[in-house]
């Protein structure tokens, strides 16, 4: 560890350290570089009751996080609700049903928000002045979005068939969008290309490690709003299978710090039926996930050959959850299941979620007395196409209160007539 | 067949500097066994100790994923190109390396040449 920072990175595989550079796997056995913290050190300057003093975001945790000395946050990231459910817990026969709702989260309205948080402050740090990314579009926002606030170029990488709105949502911010023929996993193969070949700091590929601790502050604010205790039962929308892997490391460290009791959390992947390599390989008990070729409206979740599926099922195995999928019907359902019951409207992932927690509570894997936190980590709004057709224009009436009542009357027949006043 | 394997730039301190290696091949396998079999080194980091071909290291030929052409028993033909990937891979120096600068492979380009100022 070295001596001016609580520290640096580790290969997940062989242990050696790199200390801190814009790197994601380890030179001598090409595998994944995680941050590792020097927690003896950090339990004597991390204090949970210093946070009483700080805004509610992300930056409330910074000790926690892999941020450079004196970096103070420049923007309002993360701090979203946990919305304690009544209705759905209800019609599901939960008795503690929550939705960490990421859908809000500031500024472009996804989880993505947090991870690019922390890639930007490492980016400033090893002196890019150009950021990137390759995405399937909530990470292109967000990459977007903090960029031009703080005043990196944005160069961001993207499959041809994103959702429009996803496509606008980082056009608006000036960032330059590059459209690549071919699905996720494509680009992301030419941005680890890329990354060797330009001076540029690309969020997800060697800025990685920084980035994905990002998603350790969905963790966070979850077992705080908990009253900092820790759930029973996570279930967490996988695509690139890091966030689920974060969650849990975020558990572990408040542990670790004394900050909520230690407890075995089981942690529940979700993913569409059609791309789902992380849930089969969990169904099947692979020792290796098999890649897949993505065909599914949840295009948030379409990453057939997922970086971190090796350790988001050993996360889920060992924790004694388990993964599950729904199809692209199920995800149009469970959106409108949300939105009409708690008033939350997400994206394509959050159906995901919702629906495989339903799922889960059918097969009897999460149980009515346990703590139940859902993980909505995107906004409906951004794939409006995807429920579109559920929706058809509604037939159109004159400004008259004689139309109006014609109009009860031909939608509800004979009751709204006897509720005319 | 003669193919040409190409190799990431963490792979090449193995290969001399060699960014791209030419071999004779009929078989994925037989590319990356020619391979490993010129630079032994290199062995340990394309296969576990199980002889299958590491979790983190990606190979494709030409387009497409090996894992969707059946792994690395599909065969090649003339000319096709065979690409090594370390999953997530990418990472480069906090500034050009010496390695990177001599060869000018190496492209600091960031600012007017490829974006619109905004």
């Amino acid at each position: 560890m070295s001596t001016n920072a609580l520290y640096e990175l580790r290969c997940r595989e062989c242990g050696k350290t790199w200390g801190n550079v814009p790197r994601s796997f380890c030179e001598d056995c090409f595998s994944p570089l995680e941050v590792a913290y020097d927690y003896d050190s950090l339990k004597k300057i991390a204090r949970r009751e210093n946070l009483a003093r700080r805004d509610f975001n992300m930056w409330r945790y910074s000790e926690l996080l892999p941020l450079p000395e004196g970096f103070i946050g420049p923007n309002a990231v993360g701090g979203t609700p946990l919305v304690a459910s009544s209705k759905l817990a209800s019609r599901w026969g939960l008795k503690n049903l929550y939705f960490k709702n990421d859908a809000v989260c500031f500024p472009s309205l996804s989880f993505k928000d947090r991870v690019v948080a922390t890639a930007l402050s490492a980016a400033r740090r090893f002196n890019f002045t150009t950021v990137g990314c390759s995405s399937t579009g909530n990470l292109a926002n967000a990459v977007a979005a903090q960029a031009a606030q703080q005043g990196f170029n944005a160069c961001v990488f993207i499959p041809v068939d994103l959702e429009p709105a996803k496509v606008l949502n980082t056009a608006v911010y000036g960032a330059r969008i590059v459209r690549i023929n071919g699905n996720y996993d494509h680009v992301n193969r030419l941005c680890a290309q890329i990354a060797e070949r330009f001076q540029w700091g690309l969020v997800n590929v060697n800025l990685r490690p920084y980035y994905s601790e990002g998603s350790k502050t969905h963790g966070y604010e979850i077992a705080e709003q908990l009253g900092w205790t820790l759930p029973d039962n996570v279930v967490v929308p996988m695509a690139g299978g890091s966030l689920i892997t974060k969650i849990a490391k975020a558990f572990r460290e408040l542990a670790i710090l004394g900050w909520v009791e230690p407890k075995a959390v089981k942690f529940f992947g979700a993913q569409a039926t059609g791309c789902s390599p992380i849930s089969d390989g969990v169904k099947r008990n692979l020792a290796r996930f098999e890649p897949q070729k993505p065909n599914t409206i949840a295009r948030s979740l379409a990453i057939g050959n997922p970086a971190d599926g090796p350790f988001a099922m050993k996360q889920i195995r060992d924790s004694g959850g388990w993964a599950e999928d729904v199809s692209d019907p199920e995800i149009v359902a469970a959106i409108k299941l949300l939105a009409e019951t708690e008033g939350i409207f997400t994206e394509t992932a959050g159906g995901v979620t919702a629906g495989v927690t339903q799922k889960l509570i059918a097969q009897g894997r999460i149980q009515p007395d346990e703590t139940t936190v859902v993980c909505i980590t995107g906004n409906g709004l951004k794939t409006t196409d995807a429920i579109a057709a559920e929706f058809p224009d509604t037939e159109v009436i004159v400004p008259r209160l004689d139309a109006f009542e014609a109009y009860l009357d031909a939608q509800l027949g004979a009751p709204a007539a006897s509720a005319k006043a | 067949m003669p193919v040409t394997i190409e190799i990431p730039t963490a792979f090449r301190r193995f290969t001399g500097g060699a960014p791209n290696v030419d071999c004779s091949a009929a078989t994925i396998a037989d590319a990356l066994n020619e391979l490993t079999s010129r630079y032994p080194d290199l062995s340990r980091h394309v296969r576990d100790d199980h002889g299958q071909i590491r979790q983190f290291l990606n190979v494709y030929l030409n387009e497409e994923d090996i894992r969707f052409l059946g792994g690395e028993s599909c065969s090649l033909k003339e000319g096709d190109r065979v690409l090594l990937v370390p999953s997530i891979a990418g990472g480069c120096q906090p500034f050009p390396s010496p390695e990177h600068a001599r060869r000018g492979e190496h492209r600091n380009i960031s600012c007017s040449a490829v974006f619109l100022q905004v």
